[in-house]
């Protein structure tokens, strides 16, 4: 019995200890957040800095920080960014936002980087009425019945509506062939929206003439765009990660493929260019911004602030998403006047034309960037103004 | 023996408190990270069945999580979430059609893991060491290819989302629980027995009368079984899947809590579920600045954890428990004053 | 010539491009392939890790180019011979230590050996991928007809057999080799026969390390953006091309590699629609190969000791 007793004791304590230390925060979760009398603002992020997505994580980070440094402050109160790490990983990124909702308190959450991460984080934000900034998400689900949920970018959809009128308006292209990521949502969701209004426009069932898939991580692509040369496109439509997408227009190349290719936004990113070197010439993509013809003023502000920064480097596309991503919530929390989560969202449903790095943006009925396209092609390895097409 | 039964009711009767008190005052983090700790001690201990006890060592517990883990989705998801969903390309009848409650979904996942695992052993269980890793290895990653392309199945690379959040901890710790028990029982019935002298020895097995074939591939088939659970558990507490959740990574963190608890320890694999996975949580001041002025180092957290990692697997090879069990003789031997000469040892 | 093939329309032309593309691919498996199957050789042991030290060899000759200013065979020297002190100190630090232990925990502190290496990679050079530089006399093009072939399609097979020629010579006619080959026969044997066991199976990583280091530069030449998880495919890939081949069997692991990179091309030339499961193909064929022929092409028979 004594037994059977000093063991509920150890048991119990140790219960009491774990719940104890599980419980630093007073606050009863039902209640109203406190009013915002806290010295600092925090806003979370999370990104994968680490993992297969590293590279995209730390882009966005450059112009997440890049914003925070220019604008520190809000309400007069400092603004305190609480990064997380997601490792690129679905698991993590659920635990890492809620980590940033219960425990970091967070008002705000900006992120991630791949739309697959992001939905991780939508179940939570959504129970905890934290409001989240997608960045470069551009899955249609991250936001989709998520009144929690916006984003700064333009999604699939409209991206792949603008590129096929491109393909078909702007080169005369009858016949267009794929290559997708097929591992990759973005990729993928380019691709059909591009498939189904190319087919619209030239009226034509075929007019796809052939569809090549290639996984996240290939390296060689000979064989796919091999069998591309043989039917001959006018055009060649391929959605991916910047890094595939450069080995494979490289490759293209190689093999002595001059059909023009076009692509998205992730195209605008230096390593493209880079690792494209002269192969990339002449591609087309749409994108959000052009460094000559700055959208709004913020856009200049925030490539003089880049040039600044990181001299000798072009920030690339989904940089300067994430200066928005900041800007704008900051922007909400002026608007409002308080910096407590509900006020935040309010703000943010009721934002119109904020002007961004990556241009004006207002938000469709599913919380979506509705804003204008920019296309952009890559002349002396530099990327360079085309157009802007309007939503 | 009578004893032991009230004082595993006991402590069992903590636990539901436990759970219940939690479930109450717990806020969402630390309930997902107690949840996170139940799923891979779920996890965790099927793999330990195949890789600690019966001495196969592979690698596609993934796979396996993934054909579970889809299963309860596809089983559980609402249908205007499935048409919401399937935006791209339309999902094929019959699932459009079918929603099931949780617990038969979860039942169907374990079984059609089982099934698979079942395909895959059958041939491949005859192979040993590492051609077995790399084979079943190669399995998980074949799963998770077709998973990316059959779109109308299981929407590729876009994932599911919208999946009822019905993972709690009743849910999580209660599978924890069964899932101990029958392992415990089944590690104690002639055959566990069997498992674990293939694990020592085949050749001297295989001599003794124990059917090699029969027993390795009974043993991935429930292994498997309770990784597809643990993978529909892990969907449902999610909420949202893709095939990119289930790469080689995820089978590594499960390999990961197995190594450190000791292959062939039940109590060993509960201990470094919930130690690893708390872990990693607290682990993550290294990712900020951790002296001013310098800039923070994202990943360190992760270098750290893999250097402890091989400093387990160099310097303490078996893990924190070994193949050694926890017992409440033992445990009470523990507190007793102990007679010198025996160490406690009954 | 044209004629259709399982409803693909196919040119001699474009089947000899395709197969130019598939040597290509196949000679770079090939050349990996050598280092894996020498460490599989000798340690019984598939070295989870060699993926991660070829992927350091990149970085490495990057640095020497990019960072400090080496003409690129200075670097390229350089990284080879780091990567070689590299992959011994792998060794020391990772297996030596548990030389003794049950195989599964050996192969644990081989899957942990990579994973550290690849998240010291992402701490160190970054997420972000670097460009590769290029040197012409390797990355131009070649055009025979329609056909275009890279001059490195050219040059890595004669890297590779020349390099197959040197460890010829280094494994059958020298003492180290002796020593090696007795090592793999037998530890203990070798032992006793007076074969320093650890300084062979250091020599033996070395060498094999010192092949990543060369194939990994032949393939950042061909595919020129590098990524600190860039050696996790190329090194699963590569293994499978030398169980093709007979794992511990040199010229099988060459013959392993050509097969592979070549039947990965033709799947997608043949099959297009298949090209989604590029990846699922090579481990089919490696379970295939397993089932039916587990001692892969070249492989000596192995049996079980009582």
């Amino acid at each position: 019995m004594k037994k059977l007793l000093s063991l509920t004791l150890v048991v119990v304590m140790a219960l009491s200890l774990l719940t104890g230390c599980a419980q630093p925060a007073p606050a009863p979760s039902g209640e109203p957040a406190a009013p915002a009398e806290e010295e600092v603002i925090k806003i979370g992020v999370f990104e994968p800095l680490t993992g297969a997505n590293a590279a995209g994580g730390e882009l966005e980070m450059e112009g997440i920080e890049l914003a925070h440094e220019l604008y520190p402050e809000v309400l007069g109160k400092k603004v305190d960014l609480i990064v997380v790490d997601n490792k690129s990983d679905k698991v993590e990124a659920a635990t890492a936002a809620a980590r940033l909702v219960e425990k970091e308190k967070v008002v705000a959450i900006i992120g991630s980087w791949g739309s697959s991460l992001a939905m991780a984080a939508g179940d939570i934000v959504r129970n905890a009425k934290v409001p989240a900034m997608g960045t470069s998400c551009t899955n249609p689900l991250v936001t989709q019945g998520n009144e929690y949920y916006f984003r700064v970018c333009f999604i699939d959809p409209f991206q792949g509506v603008v590129m096929s009128n491109y393909a078909f308006n702007g080169l005369g292209a009858k016949k267009a062939a794929i290559v997708q990521e097929v591992s990759n949502d973005y990729a993928v969701g380019l691709a059909k929206f591009f498939t189904d209004n190319f087919k619209k426009l030239t009226g034509d069932e075929n007019s796809i003439v052939a569809v090549a898939n290639y996984n996240t991580g290939d390296q060689d692509f000979t064989a796919q765009l091999t069998n591309i040369k043989a039917q001959n496109p006018d055009v060649i439509f391929a959605p991916g990660n910047f890094t595939e997408s450069a080995l494979l227009i490289k490759q293209a190349r190689q093999l002595g493929i001059k059909t023009p290719f076009i692509g998205g936004d992730t195209y605008e990113t230096p390593e493209f260019a880079e690792i494209g070197g002269d192969a990339v010439e002449g591609v087309v993509f749409s994108t959000f911004f052009a460094t000559e013809k700055p959208i709004t003023s913020e856009s200049t502000k925030f490539l003089d602030a880049y040039k600044a920064k990181y001299p000798g480097k072009e920030p690339a596309a989904v940089t300067a998403l994430g200066y928005d991503a900041y800007l704008i919530l900051i922007k909400a929390i002026e608007q409002a006047g308080a910096a407590d989560s509900a006020s935040i969202h309010k703000a943010l449903l009721e934002t119109k034309d904020f002007q961004g790095a990556a241009g004006v943006v207002s938000f469709d009925e599913n919380r979506n960037a509705i804003k204008s396209a920019v296309i952009k092609t890559i002349k002396d390895g530099k990327f360079t103004f085309m157009d802007v097409v309007e939503p | 023996m009578k004893r032991n039964t009230i004082y595993t009711g006991t402590a069992l009767l903590l636990l539901f408190v436990f759970v219940y008190f939690a479930n109450k005052h717990l806020d969402s983090y630390l309930l997902r990270i107690l949840n996170l700790c139940a799923i891979y001690t779920v996890l965790g201990l099927s793999m330990n069945l195949i890789n600690g006890f019966t001495g196969l060592f592979s690698l596609g517990h993934a796979g396996f999580m993934a054909v579970g883990a889809y299963t309860t989705a596809m089983l559980t998801l609402p249908i205007a979430t499935k048409q919401m969903n399937f935006f791209l390309a339309p999902l094929i009848s019959p699932l459009d059609k079918i929603v099931w409650p949780f617990l038969p979904s979860l039942l169907l996942a374990g079984v059609l893991a089982a099934i698979v695992a079942f395909l895959i052993g059958a041939p491949v269980l005859r192979l040993k060491g590492d051609y077995l890793a790399i084979a079943t290895l190669g399995f998980s990653e074949i799963i998770r290819v077709v998973f990316t392309n059959t779109q109308t199945v299981t929407n590729g690379a876009l994932g599911l989302k919208g999946i009822p959040a019905t993972t709690n901890l009743w849910w999580s710790f209660g599978t924890a629980v069964v899932t101990i028990f029958i392992m415990v029982s089944l590690i104690n019935s002639s055959y566990g027995r069997a498992f674990k002298a293939i694990r020592e020895d085949e050749i001297a097995a295989e001599s003794m009368g124990i059917s090699l074939f029969k027993h390795k591939v009974l043993s991935f088939a429930i292994g498997a079984f309770f990784a597809g659970i643990g993978g529909g558990l892990l969907g449902n507490l999610m909420g949202t899947i893709d095939p990119l959740m289930f790469r080689f990574f995820m089978t590594y963190n499960i390999l990961l809590i197995i190594v450190l608890g000791g292959l062939g320890s039940v109590t060993g694999t509960i201990i470094s579920a919930f130690i690893i996975t708390i872990a990693q949580e607290f682990l993550r001041f290294l990712d900020e600045p951790i002296i001013p002025n310098i800039p923070a180092l994202p990943g360190l957290r992760m270098v750290v954890f893999s250097i402890l990692l091989m400093l387990v697997v160099l310097f303490f090879r078996t893990g924190l428990m070994g193949t050694r069990e926890f017992s409440w003789d033992k445990f009470f031997g523990f507190f007793k004053k102990r007679p010198l000469s025996n160490g406690g040892a009954k | 010539m044209k004629f259709y093939l399982g409803g693909v329309y196919m040119t001699l032309e474009l089947f000899l491009q395709h197969l130019a593309n598939g040597i290509s691919l196949g000679s770079l498996y090939a050349l990996i392939a050598i280092g894996y199957t020498m460490v599989y050789g000798i340690l019984r042991l598939i070295n989870f890790a060699h993926g991660d030290i070829f992927m350091m060899a990149v970085y490495f000759a990057f640095f020497g180019v990019v960072t400090f200013g080496m003409p690129w065979y200075v670097s390229f020297i350089v990284a080879i011979a780091l990567t070689g002190i590299l992959g011994m100190t792998v060794e020391a630090l990772a297996y030596r230590p548990i030389r003794e232990a049950p195989r599964i925990s050996i192969l644990i502190s081989a899957i942990g050996a990579s994973y550290l290496l690849e998240n010291l990679a992402i701490v160190i050079f970054g997420g972000r991928p670097k460009t590769f530089p290029q040197v012409p006399i390797f990355t131009d093009m070649v055009q025979i007809g329609n056909i275009h072939i890279q001059k490195l399609t050219f040059m890595i097979p004669a890297v590779t057999i020349a390099l197959l020629i040197v460890l010829m010579y280094l494994i059958n006619k020298t003492k180290s080799g002796m020593a090696m080959r007795a090592v793999s026969k037998d530890f203990e044997t070798a032992k006793i026969m007076g074969v320093n066991v650890n300084r062979t199976i250091s020599f033996t990583f070395g060498v094999g390390s010192l092949l990543a280091a060369v194939g990994g530069i032949m393939w950042g030449l061909k595919f020129p953006s590098i990524l600190p998880l860039m050696g996790v495919m190329p090194g699963i890939k590569c293994f499978i091309a030398a169980v093709i081949g007979g794992i511990g069997s040199v010229t099988g692991a060459v013959i392993g590699g050509f097969i592979l990179g070549i039947g990965e091309i033709l799947l997608v030339a043949f099959l297009p629609e298949l090209s989604g499961y590029r990846d699922a193909f090579s481990f089919i064929l490696l379970i295939l190969i397993l089932l039916f022929r587990p001692t892969g092409i070249m492989g000596e028979k192995i049996s079980e000791k009582v």
